[in-house]
């Protein structure tokens, strides 16, 4: 079988090149553990001066994570000498909150943590005044004197249909990035490798053996498939089992979503060499046929897209790779919800091997 | 005799540029066929199109009584492109296997295939070294042996000595002449005069025109001269 050929000189040449192995195999490894430790880190809680607070408000905010120090005035240089994040300021009835908001996300959670804090001081004064109220009415009515029960603010019993409260960014994060990595370093190192064969010439060479040229294409399918098999089950143990990332779907569906998504990446990845006369062009291709595709796997929220980007979405392998991975380890769905994710993929990728067939008739008519 | 290559009035043109201009050539079987030309005359694109890798805008080739391009046909051809297309990760044993199995060659077959072409080129002790450890040579003779691993019965060789030693240079004419006697056809592009002597016939090629055809004796004598060099700066001397 000429294919086969193709596919044990492809092992030749992986196994002796050891940097290309690496990076398949333990650069996914390496960003993912970062990210991990980047993203599950504990937040700092924000520092708040005040001016003329009142205790019972002080109290309160502390009891939100929010360490509080009383300053004296409220000016730029105090602000960043102590390191603030913002200061509260009464003054009679009027109330400002200046912010640093050099941070926006912390900037805005502290100013929500502020507000809901005042305002939950304010509704305590007026229960209090009320029940005073209730109470000089109550001694001055006679006969029955009714009692009144303290109001108290509402529990609510919090439960969730994915995930629980200890559930981070990450752990949605981390299914879509499992994925990407699969897809981006075997679109890379196919990429690279069929564009050396067109480089040094072996390419053409191989063309004038009697080999087809579909065997070409399938020959490189199956031989860098293999390690993305490989690849795809080193990933997703080192994710599950040691970094601890939220698994609820099964094992095996991820390997299969990730080698779905490989199949695309490779076919893309052996399809755009065609237009790149070096290893530099090629990398040329990861700013607009990669990186745009992590936009759109699922870190952002679908729905709150506008109607063009949906489209443009949609034309995305990740976008349905993503949604299927997140489906399968986050929601734990099983294999008959993510079918259709799993037969947009293999649309994608029979095309791109179909064009890759053709493509490759620039050295060979037949 | 049989004629192994038919070209028949092939024209190919690299956008506005001409690069062969109607070139009509044949090839009888058991001939050692020169194409003698400077460089960018347009014998690289020629080999490419008998081979197949290049279409003609008009006009046909065929091989072995075969239009080319023929997926059956590429078996009997043997080919050593211009540039040493191999790959250097891997050892030289193993291009010439991952070649000897692309031509579909049996596991025995193989070895001693591997075994001959290795020995012809003088590259037996240095099979087990990757390629991109040899020489300029030695990637220049492991060419020639792909060339020659699925004993074809048609051979067609780009400029297949440039950067050889002329010692190497003078056995691999002489296993070129064995091959012949064993009733190979084999067609070789080249710019040096001293190797257009060795071939039965020769074609000057200039410019993308055959400017003249024969066999060396034939054409020095055409022209009245001693030396094949001056025949073609005669032959191809532009017209006044």
């Amino acid at each position: 079988m000429r294919i086969l050929a193709l596919v044990k000189r492809i092992f030749h040449q992986m196994l002796r090149d050891k940097r290309a192995l690496a990076l398949m195999m333990v650069a996914p490894l390496l960003v993912l553990t970062l990210l991990n430790y980047l993203l599950s880190g504990n937040t700092v809680d924000p520092r708040l001066g005040v001016i003329k607070a009142d205790d019972n408000l002080v109290e309160r905010l502390k009891d939100n994570d929010i360490t509080v120090l009383q300053v004296e005035e409220n000016t730029k240089d105090l602000l960043l000498d102590k390191d603030l994040d913002g200061v509260l300021q009464f003054d009679g009835e009027n109330i400002s909150l200046t912010l640093t908001n050099d941070q926006p996300n912390a900037a805005k959670a502290l100013q929500v943590k502020v507000q809901q804090a005042i305002a939950a001081e304010k509704a305590k004064e007026q229960a209090a005044t009320l029940s005073a109220f209730m109470e000089s009415i109550q001694s001055k009515l006679p006969g029955i004197p009714v009692k009144m029960e303290q109001v108290k603010a509402p529990e609510i019993n919090t439960s969730y249909l994915y995930g629980n409260k200890d559930t981070i960014f990450f752990d949605q994060l981390s299914p879509i990035l499992v994925g990407f990595f699969v897809f981006f370093f075997v679109f890379l190192i196919s990429g690279i490798a069929l564009l050396r064969e067109r480089t040094t010439g072996t390419l053409e060479r191989l063309l004038a053996t009697p080999i087809l040229r579909r065997d070409i294409v399938f020959g490189y399918l199956m031989g860098y498939g293999l390690f993305a098999v490989v690849q795809t089950i080193i990933v997703v143990t080192y994710a599950v089992k040691v970094l601890d990332i939220t698994l609820v779907g099964s094992f095996w569906n991820v390997v299969i979503i990730n080698l779905t998504l490989a199949l695309v990446a490779l076919s893309l990845g052996i399809l755009l060499s065609a237009f790149a006369n070096s290893e530099f062009q090629m990398m040329q291709f990861i700013p607009i046929a990669i990186i745009p595709q992590v936009f759109f796997a699922g870190i952002f929220p679908f729905e709150s897209m506008a109607g063009w980007m949906q489209i443009l979405a949609k034309c995305m392998p990740m976008y349905y790779g993503g949604n299927a991975l997140v489906e399968v380890m986050y929601k734990g769905s099983g294999l008959s919800e993510i079918t259709n994710d799993l037969l947009v993929l293999l649309g994608f990728a029979l095309v791109f091997i179909v064009l890759n067939v053709v493509a490759l008739k620039k050295y060979r008519k037949i | 005799m049989l004629s192994t290559i038919v070209i028949n009035e092939v024209s190919k043109s690299f956008g506005k540029k001409l690069v062969l201009n109607q070139i009509n050539l044949t090839v009888e079987s058991g001939q050692i066929y020169g194409l003698i030309g400077p460089s960018g005359s347009g014998k690289t694109t020629l080999v490419k199109i008998i081979v197949g890798m290049d279409s003609p805008n008009q006009g046909n080739v065929q091989v072995l009584n075969t239009v080319v391009p023929n997926l059956k046909l590429l078996q009997k051809i043997g080919y050593m492109a211009q540039a040493d297309a191999l790959y250097s990760d891997l050892t030289g044993e193993e291009n010439l296997s991952f070649f000897a199995s692309l031509f579909k060659l049996k596991k025995d077959v193989q070895k001693e295939r591997i075994a001959y072409a290795a020995d012809l080129v003088n590259l037996t002790a240095d099979l087990k070294k990757k390629v991109q450890n040899y020489s300029g040579g030695m990637k220049r003779r492991l060419s020639l042996a792909v060339a020659l691993i699925q004993d074809p019965d048609v051979l067609i060789l780009d400029e297949p000595t440039v950067g050889i030693d002329p010692e190497l240079r003078q056995s691999i004419w002489a296993e070129l002449f064995r091959l012949k006697k064993t009733g190979k056809t084999i067609l070789v592009t080249t710019h040096v005069m001293d190797e257009a002597e060795k071939c039965d016939r020769l074609s000057m090629v200039r410019d993308g025109e055959i400017i003249t055809s024969g066999s060396p004796a034939e054409l020095k004598n055409q022209y009245g001269i001693t030396s094949l060099e001056e025949v073609f700066l005669k032959a191809g001397g532009k017209q006044q």
